[in-house]
């Protein structure tokens, strides 16, 4: 009865040309009705490419790192403002409207680490910005575009989680303070409530360093990837504790990020084996495993569409169309 | 009236009667004689005074039921219409003393011969009288004290009668056999009368009158001594067991007749109630302390059942030593027994000789026992126990047998954490069996209790647990409540894509030459590439022989002495095949190279085994027919006439299609294609192989001493020659080898390991299938006679049973050559 698997798809299409290690992806919708969807990519090099998805070229490259790698790739929801984040210490934050490309600002970060920022919107024109502090093991929340620093959030003493490796900031629909999820170095996840500067609550999830999480907060819960053999899937309980639900084996270790597509249906990890892996996000039933690029993936990056994304170290960014039609 | 008168008068009347009996013709007669003589047994309108009735059925009865019996036959039955003497004549037996009338049937069953009427009469009789349960009062009879002293002989009759009743039946009766005298029958019957013989004896001890249950212990005793304790224990046991619950009177009772059973047939009466009994409870409330007051009962349960014998199921064992635990008295018992068993366990002479079978046996008492102990017991003997049990640990570790070894790890695992709980606990790896696995059960310390009620329990609580286990198994169901946010299941039809290519990720090329292979094995400090070399090297070797054999010997030295350093997984299977792989590509100088490593100084255990097995693996390889034609090796060393493979088939092809366009047949069935013969090409190899192994082995080194400590690796060699001799097969070598082998096999026939015994049986099967029968028979004649009574000795006596077995089959082998060498030798 059980008809034989479809064969593993191929990828839309590929971009190439980065001509260097692909290590920051980020898919912008476009402003409202105006221009065509874009594809954000940040590499090695230090350059930051902007793609057109429709005629899949490069439209624009934005250099002001220094030739540092560029680690995180953000827009901002208010119009055309890019964030990027390079291993230059600085945070740039790029103005894009009508075909400029100048950096307005830009932040001076003080740790030398590979972790990602995190933004939150708080209203019209502010929004919240985490970023990886002075202490090796701190996060510094600031208040944007002010950059006036709100806070510290450094572990107690004796917790010793070691760096903060990813950040995850969001806000539950019912309050109005803000949370933030931490992926440490010795492979727990915290969550932090900013506004008390305390940890709300703390989970192992790994034994080896939490390299990517992300969080779906309609379903309060969480998958975050480590340089282990397995996934973790955490979820957040009404008294705000997190506790493991389940860890999903996987074949090769190593998962340098992980997205939850936006309608929450699936989840696309990037493996340090070269490949990128589907999972269904309810079950974590596997579905795809997508062996393209020859080298370790460094990022993917979903669209609203439900295009995906990966960028990898051998300089492709690979573009998949997978259960998008409904 | 005085007595005498009274037996006079009784006497008169019953002579007369009689006299009419004996010689009446006349129904009339016939029914007013024995209307009379019915008067002296009660129950008629008129009876005789029951002095009279006791002086008739103390010395008249029999008489009269015997010349009743004598009278009769159809005629006379006929004096009378319609049965009536008959019923009236059945009457004298059913209602009269039931032990004389018993004995009066029996023994004229017992004189008469052959079938006739009168002995189908007098059985269906009989029957009747079993059914009427008239065996009730036989047995009561005996147990009522009678005033006279008991008459010993007629006593010993009426018991050889009871319990014979079934063989005397079916001897007399032969095919004609009513069903209720079969012993699956009769005994459960004389079982459920025995217990209502003893209600009546509980019943007049409650009225205050002495009773003995003497006979009715002789009787259970002889039964069980026939071996029919399942039908009588399997009935009386449930029915005392309700009985004493509950009943002191019972239970004393009880206690009596298990004490007044006879001494011979002790072992047999208890051996059967252990069987049958639920539980320990039961058992002593059955036995009482018994096993204190009488001997030969303590001998039976604390010795024979332990020591001497083992085949009881463990929930007998479980029985009998939970009723050593009971009582306050049989408790140090108990710990003796422990004491004993753990020595017993521990003895490395025990292991040596006694079967796998009694040492699990043992092994379990000694668990069940550890388990009944309380800790104040526990730590008053900890020292004693603990020495007995570490040296059969040791002792069983160093077995070359792993059923032994396993069986000392569980035991060691289970018994130590019993007896020194706090300290740090034993682990060994085994792999799990049904039998690990019972013996870990056995090791929970069990509330002493009735059992049948725990498992009743068991059972009830089983069912329960399977749906609950069932939930579990499955992943999914138990994800559902975390995805309860009703969210429509579109999603379930999202097809996983084919996922197949999903395999671990290897980040290094594997080499492509065997040179490069050998020089990543060697030295190399890239552990990826160390693996890729290993997993390669195997394909790399068949494919490129001549390469191979450039470096066949430094390859061979790199794989002997690899040492996994990184967990590889499989990494001793890789190394075998590749050991074996370079040893079939150049056989002689691998080979040569191999044994002489075996006997050299500084390699362990294990790989002296591992060359061991990459020459018997090789040697199979090289003798597998049909092995060249399937790897075509141009260079390969084959016999020289032959020089060319390739062209013989095409001008065979045309030779054979001419002769078959030439010739008639006349029947089919001849085409089919014989499989081509293929020169083996072990023989050439076969003593390289061989012959370095089997010189040595009584030399002694350092660290490796074949006669000494080293028993498993002689073993193995045994094996290994046996299994060499095996393969060549065929070969000229064969003879010259099991010259060799049939000498090994002599100067080490007595060794005391199991495992070595049983090398050199195979060993000498394999002699004995290689050698060609004529060169046996012409060049070893004295070594086959002395290998035959050595076998024969080894099949009847040996502990082992798996020695035994080859033994057997040895046997058979040299029996078949024989019966193959006479008809040759013959004319």
């Amino acid at each position: 009865m059980a008809a034989p698997p479809p064969p593993s798809p191929d990828p839309q299409f590929v971009l190439r040309g980065t001509q260097s290690a692909v290590h920051a992806l980020h898919f912008h919708s476009g402003a409202q009705g105006q221009g065509c969807p874009l594809l954000f990519s940040g590499s090695q090099n230090g350059l930051v490419h902007i793609w057109s998805l429709q005629t899949r070229r490069v439209l624009t490259t934005l250099d002001n790192h220094g030739g540092q790698c560029v680690t995180w790739l953000q827009t901002l929801p208010q119009g055309h403002q890019l964030l990027s984040q390079g291993q230059d210490l600085r945070l740039c934050l790029w103005d894009l409207t009508e075909g400029r490309n100048a950096v307005v600002d830009f932040v001076h970060l003080e740790s030398m680490g590979f972790c990602r920022g995190s933004t939150l919107a708080m209203g019209q024109q502010r929004w919240t910005l985490a970023v990886p502090g002075k202490g090796t093991d701190e996060v510094q929340i600031l208040e944007m575009p002010s950059k006036t620093s709100v806070c510290t959030l450094k572990p107690e003493a004796d917790a010793k989680p070691g760096m903060p490796m990813c950040l995850e900031l969001w806000q539950a629909d019912s309050s109005s303070r803000p949370l933030l999820l931490v992926g440490y170095e010795d492979g727990s996840v915290a969550l932090w409530d900013i506004s008390q500067r305390k940890v709300c609550s703390r989970v192992a999830c790994h034994t080896e360093p939490v390299m990517s999480l992300d969080f779906d907060s309609q379903k309060t819960r969480g998958v975050s990837g480590s340089a282990e053999k397995a996934l973790a899937v955490w979820s957040l309980d009404e008294q705000q504790a997190l506790q493991v639900c389940r860890t999903h084996e996987i074949t090769n270790p190593g998962i340098a990020d992980v997205k939850i597509r936006p309608d929450h249906r699936i989840l696309a990890t990037a493996g340090w084996d070269h490949r990128i892996r589907v999972f269904h996000w309810r079950t974590m039933k596997p579905l795809a495993v997508l062996a393209f690029h020859s080298a370790a993936i460094h990022c993917v990056a979903f669209a609203n569409d439900g295009l995906l994304a990966a960028g990898s170290k051998d300089q492709r960014i690979s573009v998949w169309s997978l259960y998008t039609q409904t | 009236m005085e007595p005498a008168a009274v037996a006079a008068a009784v006497r008169l009347a019953v002579q007369e009667a009689v006299r009419t009996l004996r010689s009446s013709e006349d129904g009339g007669t016939v029914l007013s004689a024995l209307g009379r003589l019915q008067r002296f047994l009660g129950g008629t309108d008129a009876p005789a005074l029951p002095d009279e009735q006791q002086e008739f059925a103390r010395l008249h009865l029999a008489t009269v039921l015997r010349c009743l019996v004598s009278r009769l036959s159809p005629a006379w039955l006929e004096l009378l219409p319609a049965g009536q003497l008959e019923e009236l004549w059945a009457s004298f037996f059913l209602k009269g003393p039931a032990d004389q009338a018993f004995l009066v049937l029996m023994e004229s069953i017992e004189a008469t011969e052959g079938p006739s009427f009168r002995l189908m009469k007098v059985a269906e009789l009989l029957a009747r009288f079993l059914g009427a349960g008239r065996l009730t009062a036989v047995l009561e009879g005996q147990c009522r004290q009678p005033q006279e002293p008991a008459f010993p002989l007629f006593q010993e009759t009426l018991l050889a009668r009871l319990v014979g009743l079934p063989d005397l039946l079916g001897n007399q009766l032969q095919r004609e056999n009513l069903t209720i005298f079969l012993p699956q029958n009769y005994f459960p019957l004389l079982a459920k009368e025995t217990a209502r013989a003893l209600g009546t004896v509980v019943d007049s001890l409650r009225g205050g009158s002495d009773c003995s249950v003497s006979f009715v212990s002789q009787v259970l005793g002889k039964a069980c001594v026939q071996r029919r304790h399942k039908e009588v224990l399997g009935v009386l046991v449930p029915q005392l067991t309700v009985l004493t619950e509950g009943s002191c009177l019972w239970q004393r009772v009880c206690w009596r007749l298990l004490e007044q059973v006879p001494d011979r047939a002790t072992e047999a009466v208890l051996t059967g109630l252990v069987e049958a009994v639920p539980g320990p409870e039961v058992l002593s409330r059955l036995l009482g302390n018994l096993v204190v007051k009488n001997k030969k009962a303590q001998f039976v349960m604390t010795r024979k059942l332990l020591f001497l014998q083992y085949r009881h199921k463990t929930q007998e064992l479980r029985s009998l030593l939970g009723y050593l635990a009971l009582d306050s008295q049989r408790r140090p018992m108990l710990v003796q027994v422990l004491k004993e068993l753990l020595e017993t366990w521990g003895s490395s002479s025990a292991i040596r000789h006694t079967p796998l079978e009694q040492q699990c046996y043992v092994s379990k008492a000694v668990l069940l026992g550890l388990g009944l102990l309380d800790e104040v017991e526990l730590r008053a003997s900890r020292e004693e126990l603990l020495a007995s049990l570490m040296a059969g640990v040791s002792c069983r570790l160093d077995s070359s047998l792993p059923a032994a070894r396993r069986l000392g790890m569980v035991v060691a695992e289970v018994a130590s954490a019993r007896i020194q709980p706090e300290g740090p606990p034993l682990k060994f790896q085994y792999q799990d069996d049904e039998l690990s696995r019972e013996l870990l059960a056995l090791a929970t310390p069990q509330p002493v209790g009735d059992s049948p009620s725990r498992t009743s329990l068991q059972a009830a609580s089983a069912p329960a647990e399977t749906p609950e286990k069932g939930a579990l198994g499955d992943g999914a169901p138990q994800t559902q409540p975390q995805g309860s946010d009703s969210e429509p299941d579109s999603d379930d039809e999202f097809v996983p894509y084919d996922m197949s290519g999903d395999k671990e990720l290897k980040s290094s090329k594997a080499p492509t030459y065997v040179r490069d292979c050998l020089e990543a094995l060697s030295a190399c400090e890239d552990w990826e590439r160390w693996e890729a070399a290993l997993r390669a090297l195997e394909a790399l070797v068949l494919r490129s022989p001549a390469a191979t054999r450039e470096v066949s010997v430094e390859l061979t030295r790199a794989l002997l002495h690899l040492e996994e350093r990184t967990s590889v997984v499989g990494f001793d299977g890789l190394r075998q095949r590749a050991l074996v792989a370079v040893t079939v590509t150049d056989p002689a100088p691998v080979a040569e190279y191999l044994t002489s490593q075996f006997y050299t100084l500084n390699y362990s255990l294990r790989q002296r085994m591992d060359i061991l097995d990459v020459l018997t693996l090789a040697a199979q390889e090289l003798s597998r027919p049909g092995r060249l034609r399937k790897a075509p090796q141009p260079s390969s060393p084959g016999p020289p006439s032959w020089p060319d493979n390739a062209p013989a088939p095409a001008w065979r092809a045309v030779v054979e299609e001419r002769i078959r366009g030439k010739t008639r047949r006349f029947s089919r069935g001849s085409a089919r294609s014989i499989p081509a013969g293929d020169p083996n090409s072990f023989s050439a190899v076969a003593g390289y192989f061989f012959f370095p192994l089997i010189q040595r082995f009584d030399r002694p080194l350092v660290t490796f001493d074949l006669l000494g400590d080293d028993h498993l690796v002689l073993g193995r060699l045994a094996h290994t020659l046996g299994a060499l001799m095996y393969l060549a097969v065929n070969t000229g070598a064969a003879v010259a080898m099991g010259k060799a082998l049939l000498e090994f096999v002599w100067a080490l026939r007595f060794h005391s390991d199991a495992y070595v015994r049983q090398g050199l049986l195979t060993a000498v099967s394999a002699v004995l299938l290689s050698m060609p029968a004529q060169r046996l028979l012409e060049d070893l004649p004295d070594e086959l006679l002395e290998v035959r009574s050595w076998l024969a000795d080894v099949a009847e006596q040996d502990p082992d049973e798996d020695c035994r077995a080859l033994a057997v089959k040895a046997l058979l082998l040299l029996q078949k050559l024989s019966d193959k060498l006479l008809p040759l030798t013959a004319p």
